[in-house]
């Protein structure tokens, strides 16, 4: 069945989906309950699940995320919702420290298949701490997996993979596109959960995105190919691993990337995949691997996120770099 | 500007005990069932009917388990061991609490709790794997019931929680044993462990060893109050129980995973004991607390009051006594043995069960290391 879906009820959907799947699916979190969610991403299943697995949790996150690794050494399946980006970090301890590391620290005796769902990035006109992009701490972390979905499909059916996969994952869900639609067939196979894609053919300069930055990256892609420039898009879709085989096919080819997201550059995901790019690709790069991020401050006030933000002129002036260089 | 309330007014937490730096400890109850100097003595609350036998086990326990830790203290001042965590002192809370557990129920450790590992079946051997640095606990926490230790304060009193919630919505009639010290209290993780385990009626026994240090800061800096009374603001029962009186610590533990199993919610038990040794090998205690108060603690020794009902009661000969010192003479050498013998792991056994499904760059980086290595032995 094909049907019309926003990012947010793609998600809705697919968690429906999954806990009908598997009854040990329990989804945690602030307000998701008879709210639910300040997003609405988990609107109508506490209704239809019940509040033993839709739990209103007491407001504190460390407290979800550690009662999620007991759940999880239970059996059960904890899907946790932290209700925005910049709210993750007092759960920051139970996830660096347990979550990742238990399944190595019991040598595969104890795993912990748990989803963290984050809303993530900016561009919402929201106060502090509720447009961060936090997804570096968690790739630097061994034992987790991290990705980030950019559109109505990967919503759907990624976080059905998500929680049927066998580690505990981050789940980046890309705030100011919730209300983004596409075309979703709920039939379909679903393209493999780590893997990147090409969204958008090129040949002049490869643009890598992932979450939020995608749809800015084909906007920019638009842009210019009306001056007659020819962009590859690639939307990363994982962060770790990051599947960098179609991306290191695409450098040989163009000889030119520019790597977008909103996180600060210094130390981003940008800088590790532009050393990896240069690894693999140095004998074909004709410039440098240039990084189009948000800069080194803490998130602004919102009346000075669209400076901060990467948009299109910005990936544009970056594409423009690597052409002249 | 207000000045602070003075709240020291000085008083012994335990009749004779000298602990200036305790909080006020007046109209604290501490349930005891037999005292320091071997007598037993009847609690309203708490009752124990217990077996000569049985009596006889507890006390074999606590020699075995005493004996383990002054062969690994032994051990790591040699050089076997990289660091050892006594529980010197602490041999009847950890026994008691052990003791009290049913097979199905689960206990969630800190790192000191050798005497529970003790009753859950753990290899020692499987305990000293962690200390000399060959991994993280060698025990199966699904088969024994008991969780790996967790080193970061107070982390396990959450999984302990979410485990209990878990065993909730399987019906089970199950209880969950958290361990945890009195430095732990003023952890946020903690707090909010107590405070999902009450809202959600959860199963969980919150059992703090109050060793009456945090490495060398005394319990006047974690709290103003004796931590059992912490647990009314929490909404569910605190009690405070002699932690050197094993028979007090199985009967009151006992009762509070019983309550848990039929459902009425979580206890916080604090086991008002003493830690004889260190921290661990790499502290010095002589820098923050007075040898006196030591030696005021060795009086209410947690074995030699066992020792003395055993006697004078007639529950045990004297030979009993004799061989329980083999035994412990015997565990000590094949503790001492393994763990000398233990082999190194394998250099890639870092890589091994980083995930479940081990990710791509994982697996190239540890071919690299493997050809890398590989290299040397190909020079030679």
């Amino acid at each position: 069945m094909t049907e019309t879906l926003t990012i947010g009820k793609a998600l809705n959907l697919g968690l429906r989906r999954a806990m009908e799947d598997d009854a040990k699916v329990v989804l945690m979190g602030e307000d998701i309950g008879k709210l639910g969610g300040v997003f609405r991403i988990t609107d109508g299943l506490q209704k239809d699940f019940g509040e033993a697995r839709v739990v209103d949790t007491p407001l504190a996150e460390a407290g979800i995320l550690g009662t999620a690794v007991g759940l999880a050494m239970r059996g059960y399946r904890p899907v946790c919702e932290i209700q925005f980006d910049g709210f993750v970090f007092p759960a920051y301890n139970q996830i660096v420290t347990q979550v990742a590391k238990l399944h190595a620290r019991s040598k595969g005796r104890l795993p912990m298949p748990i989803v963290i769902r984050i809303p993530m990035g900016g561009g919402i006109g929201a106060v502090e701490h509720h447009s961060e992009s936090p997804e570096a701490y968690f790739a630097h972390t061994a034992g987790l997996k991290v990705v980030a979905v950019s559109n109505p499909v990967d919503a759907y059916w990624g976080i059905q993979q998500a929680i049927a996969a066998p580690d505990p994952i981050v789940f980046l869900e890309p705030k100011r596109r919730y209300w983004e639609k596409a075309e979703v067939d709920t039939d379909a196979t679903p393209d493999p959960l780590f893997a990147s894609r090409v969204v958008r053919g090129g040949d002049d300069v490869t643009v890598l995105a992932y979450g939020p930055m995608v749809k800015t990256a084909l906007q920019a892609a638009d842009a210019a190919a009306e001056e007659g420039r020819s962009l590859e898009v690639i939307d990363l879709r994982t962060l770790s691993p990051l599947d960098l085989d179609p991306v290191i096919a695409s450098v040989r080819r163009t000889g030119r990337c520019v790597v977008v997201h909103e996180a600060p550059t210094s130390l981003g995901p940008g800088a590790e995949i532009a050393a990896r790019i240069t690894e693999s690709c140095f004998h074909s790069l004709e410039a440098p691997v240039l990084r189009v991020g948000g800069y080194d401050t803490p998130y602004p006030p919102s009346k000075l996120e669209e400076e901060y933000l990467p948009d299109l002129d910005r990936v544009l002036d970056a594409v423009d770099r690597s052409m002249e260089f | 500007m207000t000045a602070l309330p003075e709240t020291t007014e000085l008083v012994d937490p335990v009749p004779g005990a000298a602990a200036p730096h305790l909080p006020d400890q007046r109209g604290v109850d501490t349930v005891q069932l037999l005292t320091p100097e071997g007598d037993r003595v009847e609690h309203p609350d708490y009752s124990l009917d217990i077996s000569d036998e049985e009596l006889r086990a507890l006390y074999r326990d606590l020699v075995l388990v005493r004996r383990w830790d002054a062969e690994a203290t032994a051990l790591q001042r040699q050089g076997e061991l990289g660091i050892w965590a006594s529980l010197l002192g602490q041999e009847a809370a950890q026994v008691g609490a052990g003791r009290a557990l049913a097979d199905t129920d689960t206990a969630f450790p800190t790192y000191r709790e050798h005497g529970v590992a003790w009753t859950r079946g753990v290899d020692p051997l499987h305990v000293m794997s962690l200390f000399r640095g060959v991994d993280n606990g060698g025990w199966d926490p699904v088969a024994t019931g008991f969780n790996l230790y967790t080193i970061v304060i107070g982390s396990q009193c959450l999984h302990a929680t979410g485990y209990a919630m878990g065993v909730q919505r399987d019906g089970a009639e199950q209880a969950v044993l958290a361990f945890l010290g009195d430095g732990a209290t003023s952890q946020g993780e903690v707090n909010e462990a107590m405070i999902w385990a009450a809202s959600f009626a959860a199963p969980v026994v919150f059992f703090c060893q109050n060793n009456q240090y945090a490495i060398s800061v005394p319990l006047e800096r974690q709290s103003r109050v004796p931590l059992y009374q912490r647990a009314a603001g929490f909404g569910f029962p605190g009690v405070r129980v002699d932690g050197n009186d094993v028979l007090a610590v199985l009967a009151v533990t006992r009762a509070a995973l019983q309550a848990a199993r039929e459902g009425q919610g979580p206890t916080f038990i604090e086991a008002f004991t003493y830690r004889m040794g260190a921290h661990t090998t790499s502290d010095d205690p002589t820098r923050y607390r007075l040898a006196s108060e030591l030696e005021e603690w060795k009086l209410r020794d947690p074995i030699a009051r066992v020792k003395a009902y055993l006697s004078r009661s007639g529950a045990a000969e004297p030979q009993f006594f004799d061989d329980v010192e083999a035994e412990a003479d015997e565990l000590a050498v094949r503790i001492r043995r393994g763990t000398v013998e233990m082999p190194d792991p394998a250099p890639t056994e870092m890589f091994d069960h980083v995930h479940a499904e081990q990710t791509p760059e994982l697996a190239a980086q540890r071919a690299e290391f493997v050809a890398y290595r590989a290299s040397f032995e190909e020079e030679q």
